[in-house]
């Protein structure tokens, strides 16, 4: 702690910037990037567990019909679909497309509107397994 | 670092281009791949262990839920990479990369054994 480095200025972070909407969406394809890693890791365990057959599986399921496990899942769907259309996003950015200010807030709209439609739509069709029966 | 090129001549880093690359290529054949993950799974009659292993037993379905799995495990990988190299202390920062870094390794090889036994006769 009292190495001279340590007393060195960082430069300012994020706290020092008036939070705007672009801001927030992009904050938010990182976590829900991470909440998507974690599910990748929860995705390989749910398959091992198929794989040692029905006394396994059953196991896993009783964890996944929990109502925190299935809030989680649910969870998971929003995440899938942030993720994937913010994703689009970023590659017409790599593209070299769409960085006007007013384009960026206009496809950040968009972005949020697709991922809460779709996250509906699919939240509804999971309906039978998430709030059905176990 | 070392095998960085003379200081003045910037030249791109081979591996930090890689990465970028890595995670485009992965995004990219994520979207049809995780699409057809959420529909496949949708359209599962219940999640039964019976409905489950008799999809994932049908080889063409094993090959794609396979490549989904790994492709979603890498570009996890490379996502969490960066977030570690913004977020944690330079002092832990090796280590907690080669850290997660074994754990998405490990979930890629528990994922190719548990789709091949499925797949090739487990269900069978």
């Amino acid at each position: 702690m009292d190495h001279p480095a340590a007393a060195r200025p960082l430069s300012p972070h994020l706290q020092v910037y008036r939070l705007t909407f672009t801001m927030v969406l992009s904050g938010l394809h990182r976590i829900m990037g991470l909440a998507l890693s974690v599910c990748s890791l929860l995705l390989a365990g749910w398959l091992v567990a198929v794989a040692r057959g029905p006394e396994a599986y059953a196991v896993a399921g009783r964890l996944l019909a929990s109502l925190p496990a299935r809030l989680v899942l649910a969870g998971a769907l929003v995440a899938f679909w942030y993720h994937l259309f913010a994703g689009f996003r970023h590659l017409a950015w790599d593209a070299g497309l769409g960085f006007e200010k007013a384009m960026t807030r206009k496809s950040g709209g968009l972005v949020v509107a697709l991922a809460a439609l779709a996250s509906i739509l699919t939240l509804v069709a999971a309906w039978r397994f998430l709030g059905g029966s176990s | 670092m070392s095998g960085r090129e003379p200081r003045g001549n910037l030249v791109p880093d081979p591996h930090s281009t890689r990465h970028w690359r890595n995670q485009r290529i992965t995004a990219i054949a994520l979207v049809p791949l995780g699409l057809w993950f959420l529909f496949a799974l949708l359209s599962l009659p219940d999640l039964g262990y019976a409905s489950v292993s008799a999809w994932i037993a049908k080889p063409w379905q094993a090959a794609l839920l396979l490549l989904f799995a790994w492709c979603a495990l890498w570009h996890s990988s490379l996502g969490v990479q960066v977030v570690i190299e913004d977020y944690v202390p330079r002092r832990v920062q090796t280590r907690t990369l080669r850290l997660l870094q074994a754990l998405h390794g490990a979930a890629a090889i528990a994922a190719a054994y548990a789709v091949g036994l499925l797949a090739l006769g487990g269900a069978g």
